[in-house]
């Protein structure tokens, strides 16, 4: 096998796994019950998926035309870090705007902090 | 036989981005459209980077720094929106 079928072989399946991964986290959007289950299918591996597919294109640049690029691998770090904050903000925003939950949930330990905290500011 | 991975992915990312779609137009809570379209955003990078292995030019590479910036400064701004009302605060003069 030359070189290059081998990095086409690793960057395809690079991809395959990355797609696939997004393809599973638009089905837990589409299937879990509440918004924080929800946001925990769409984060994670969501996130997941988009750095196999960055990594992928950024072995296939590398090894097929000897183009080390920094903006991919800026890129990577940037989406590795900011997609779990964007999810944790967005779940912040949602239990303090009063969105329930699911009616198969079981405990809420966050809503005795949150009315304790209340009573103290009084 | 690479040409026809890079399809098959094109083909699922399609379709994840229109399941996010059918969320964002159903969704109970505003949340719930905003996680859906965060995601569409982080789909679409992962199209612009298939896509620019498709077509082997390396010349759509910063679209996806700049579409990820501009996804999560975006989810950002709507979280504080949601959860406050207001998304830059003015100053307090006393």
């Amino acid at each position: 096998m030359s070189p290059d079928v081998v990095i086409e072989t690793i960057v395809a399946i690079l991809l395959l796994i990355g797609t696939t991964l997004a393809l599973l986290s638009a089905i837990g959007i589409l299937r879990l019950p509440d918004v924080y289950t929800r946001s925990h299918a769409g984060t994670k591996s969501a996130t997941l998926g988009v750095l196999c597919t960055l990594l992928g294109t950024f072995i296939f640049f590398a090894g097929m035309e000897n183009f080390v690029s920094v903006r991919l691998i800026l890129g990577i770090l940037f989406v590795f870090l900011t997609a779990p904050v964007a999810g944790h903000l967005m779940c912040r925003a949602a239990y303090r705007s009063g969105v329930p939950m699911s009616n198969r949930s079981v405990q809420d330990e966050l809503k005795d902090v949150i009315l304790s905290d209340k009573e103290e500011q009084r | 036989m690479f040409q026809l991975a890079m399809i098959i992915s094109l083909i699922l990312l399609s379709v994840s981005i229109l399941v996010g779609l059918y969320r964002v137009m159903k969704g109970p809570s505003m949340p719930d459209r905003v996680i859906a379209l965060d995601a569409i955003g982080i789909n679409l990078i992962a199209m612009v980077a298939v896509i620019s292995v498709t077509f082997r030019t390396s010349a759509y590479l910063e679209v996806i720094l700049l579409m990820g910036i501009i996804a999560f400064i975006g989810t950002v701004a709507f979280s504080k929106y949601i959860e406050r009302g207001i998304i830059i605060e003015s100053k307090r003069d006393n």
